[in-house]
């Protein structure tokens, strides 16, 4: 049961500034004992906005008390453009890592900060609330807005890590397909980022005449090196992006053997990935002769309806 | 870390082997080691050691011996017991089970239901119990299998086996018992309990050790085995037998029969002391489960507006080992599914607690708990941000509200079937 780092372990048992705060500047609440946990911040600020104290109530288990005391810890002294500035990562850091399926926890944690932020500086919590999107995971109340915040400012890849991160999905399950295409979209945005930095830093410094495709005249070592060669260069790092990989597996003349890996082999798009993006840059820079074959095994079984 | 274990209280998770079954098993994992399929006497010797566990383990269950088959635990009890009813009702392609049932029924239920078979899930009420008119609802000359615990092991409920063994027979469908939590704790007679037709145990549960389980299979019901191989249990489970595990669970089946009734008498005295002492010493606790129709050891409480891992793991601290039906403990973001079935408020399923006794523990383990426990609850209370104000108007309407919409939310859903 102690999967807990001493750290944790110590504020889960000592919790630091634990209470209310008479007189406190701001309160921030999160959470509800429908969801599990929740959590209620007491801000005191200085004249100069500064936190010279802050206290905390929580509910929840070991490691969302424990988060809520390393938070406390990490704000006091700091001004309060300063702190909400922290991130939850920043929490878990503070207490030597939290367990992957704890994460939430920590996220809890930065989202009272936010509310006491939000209503400290006059910012309407209604609009912000709007603002979050339509509610995605019914089972832990969970908007849009959250999850996508989640898998940009953590590069989630899988709906098991937005879980990880928001709760969401961890109930019922209906809501996977919904969040499959979040993070589809957020990849597509990712990737579409990733090309205008290439292109920016390509402008910068001018890259290296590229190999020409050299066709037929390649002996099978040159065109197994060159092939390799632009998997690694060209193809992998962007599929890296997306939590997967491809392995190559054999040469036979001009056809190309490869295998999927990570989230490739579970990916609906990864037959488009093959003919259109891998195929295209192998005929371009090797040998336009080549074909590619994909030999990973696409387990019907990864797309089984989710029980109800 | 120091740990001293002070007080185990989490026997229906796993219980102390019995020093007299952990011996008896000793020569079988030293000098005895002969497989028991092999002709010679050396053989031959670990042969007779299973026959006379066959024969123990048939007198625990009141069945013949013929009929106890050797398993390595209860999941591997509840899943033979699946596939042989399928197998030997072929044209049939419905099941019925409860919503409360151990996930290794629940489990491959919900498999075979992505594969052509549709699985009803009885509803429970608010003590836990299930209603036998929804069953005969269900219930159809199409049903293959019903599939009812016989007592639950977060709760410790009891369920009305002997009447839904009958109405199973009424349309021809086959009866198996999850009896995982049953031995020691309620009399077993099967051989007056015409309509099981399969019922499995497992060794670690009553004072044998892991590895090692039962499962009973009536005379003359078509078997099919789950695991192919050798001739071993005549052909019903292939796999050389864990004679030191079946030794050990033998004796330990022995045990647990000598004292029957006064160890029930005993360990249900502790635990209503135990259950009085909290609900006594502490505020907003709600004991879940039907208190009249529960096994003897189990206590199953809900100490709300607080968090049952926290309350878990600062028990732990202080060498006390129970479980919990939270969220945070589980290892999933949702509570229990026993306790959620059966419509338990968010405000108690978040920290409910089981506390399970066994034929081990003593009137110092219970006084132990009930001097450590309500110091952590207050000081649980201390840090929730709900504990404080309760019982003011705050936490009340958030109860309700909490009622309200667990109501919804779960009654929404049902009655849940498979369908592919």
């Amino acid at each position: 049961m102690w999967e807990y780092s001493d750290k944790v372990r110590d504020h889960f048992l000592n919790p630091r500034n634990v209470g209310e705060i008479k007189d406190a500047t701001v309160i921030g609440e999160v959470g509800s004992l429908a969801r599990g946990d929740a959590l209620r911040l007491y801000l005191k600020l200085d004249g100069s906005e500064v936190i010279q104290d802050a206290k905390f109530q929580s509910f929840g288990g070991a490691s969302a008390i424990a988060s809520s005391s390393a938070l406390t810890e990490l704000i006091k002294g700091r001004h309060i453009d300063d702190a909400v500035r922290l991130t939850s990562d920043d929490i878990s850091k503070y207490l030597d890592g939290l367990p992957e399926a704890k994460m939430h926890t920590s996220v809890m944690g930065m989202e009272a900060l936010e509310v006491a932020y939000a209503r400290y500086r006059g910012l309407e919590l209604d609009e912000q609330d709007e603002e979050e999107g339509r509610l995605i995971c019914r089972c832990f109340s969970v908007p849009e807005g959250k999850i996508e915040r989640a898998v940009r400012d953590h590069t989630l890849n899988a709906v098991e890590e937005i879980t990880h991160y928001t709760k969401a999905g961890g109930g019922c399950g209906s809501c996977h397909i919904d969040l499959e295409v979040i993070l589809d979209r957020i990849r597509a945005e990712r990737k579409q980022n990733a090309e205008v930095e290439a292109v920016k830093s390509a402008a910068a410094n001018p890259a290296p005449a590229k190999p020409i495709a050299g066709g037929a005249n390649l002996t099978q070592l040159e065109r197994m090196k060159l092939v390799q060669e632009v998997l690694d260069r060209d193809v992998r790092p962007g599929l890296a992006m997306d939590g997967g990989d491809m392995e190559l597996v054999d040469i036979q003349g001009t056809r190309v053997f490869v295998q999927l890996h990570g989230h490739c082999v579970s990916c609906s798009s990864s037959t488009a990935t093959m003919r259109f993006f891998v195929e295209d840059k192998l005929r371009e820079l090797v040998d336009p002769a080549i074909e590619v074959i994909d030999t990973t095994s696409h387990g019907a079984e990864l797309h089984a309806p989710p029980l109800r | 870390m120091p740990y001293t274990l002070q007080a185990y209280l989490d026997n229906n998770a796993t219980t102390l082997p019995a020093p007299e079954a952990v011996d008896a098993m000793q020569p079988y994992l030293r000098e005895v080691y002969g497989n028991p399929s092999s002709a010679h006497t050396f053989g031959g010797r670990a042969q007779h050691a299973v026959a006379k566990a066959r024969e123990q383990v048939a007198a625990l269950l009141g069945c013949t011996g013929v009929e106890v088959l050797f398993t390595s635990c209860g999941t591997e009890g509840d899943n033979a017991a699946i596939v042989a009813a399928l197998d030997a009702l072929p044209s049939r392609k419905h099941i019925i089970t409860t919503r409360v049932e151990h996930p290794a029924v629940l489990s491959p239920l919900r498999h075979l239901a992505t594969r052509g078979y549709r699985v009803t899930e009885l509803n429970v009420d608010r003590q836990g119990g299930i209603d036998l008119e929804e069953l005969r609802r269900e219930i159809s000359g199409d049903t293959a299998l019903v599939s009812v615990m016989w007592a639950n092991n977060e709760t410790g409920v009891i369920f009305p086996v002997h009447e839904v063994g009958e109405i199973a027979k009424q349309n021809g469908a086959m009866f198996h018992v999850d009896a995982v939590q049953s031995p020691g704790k309620v009399k077993l007679d099967l051989a007056k309990e015409a309509a099981i037709d399969f019922l499995a145990i497992s060794a670690h549960k009553f004072h044998g050790v892991k590895g090692a389980g039962a499962l009973f299979v009536r005379k003359g019901t078509r078997f099919r085995p789950l695991i192919h191989g050798g001739e071993q249990e005549r052909g019903r489970r292939g796999g050389t037998e864990n004679v030191p595990g079946i030794v050990a669970m033998g004796v330990a089946a022995e045990l647990v029969l000598k004292d029957f009734d006064a160890a029930v008498t005993r360990v249900a005295a502790l635990r209503d002391r135990l259950e009085a002492g909290l609900l006594a010493k502490c505020d907003h606790v709600v004991v879940n489960g039907d208190r009249d129709h529960r096994l003897c050891n189990t206590l199953n409480v809900g100490f709300e507006f607080i968090e049952g891992e926290s309350i878990l793991l600062m028990l732990d601290t202080l060498g006390i080992a129970v479980s919990s039906g939270s969220a945070c403990s589980s290892g999933s973001l949702e509570p229990s599914h026993v306790l959620r079935a059966m419509s338990v408020p968010f405000t108690a399923v978040h920290g409910s607690i089981r506390f399970s006794l066994g034929r081990y523990s003593t009137d110092k383990d219970v006084d132990y708990v009930l001097e450590k426990v309500p110091p952590v609850i207050k000081r649980l209370r201390e840090i929730s941000p709900f504990g404080r104000q309760a019982p003011n108007e705050k936490a009340e309407a958030e109860r309700r509200r909490e009622k309200i919409e667990s109501g919804r939310r779960f009654f929404g859903k049902r009655p849940e079937q498979h369908r592919v």
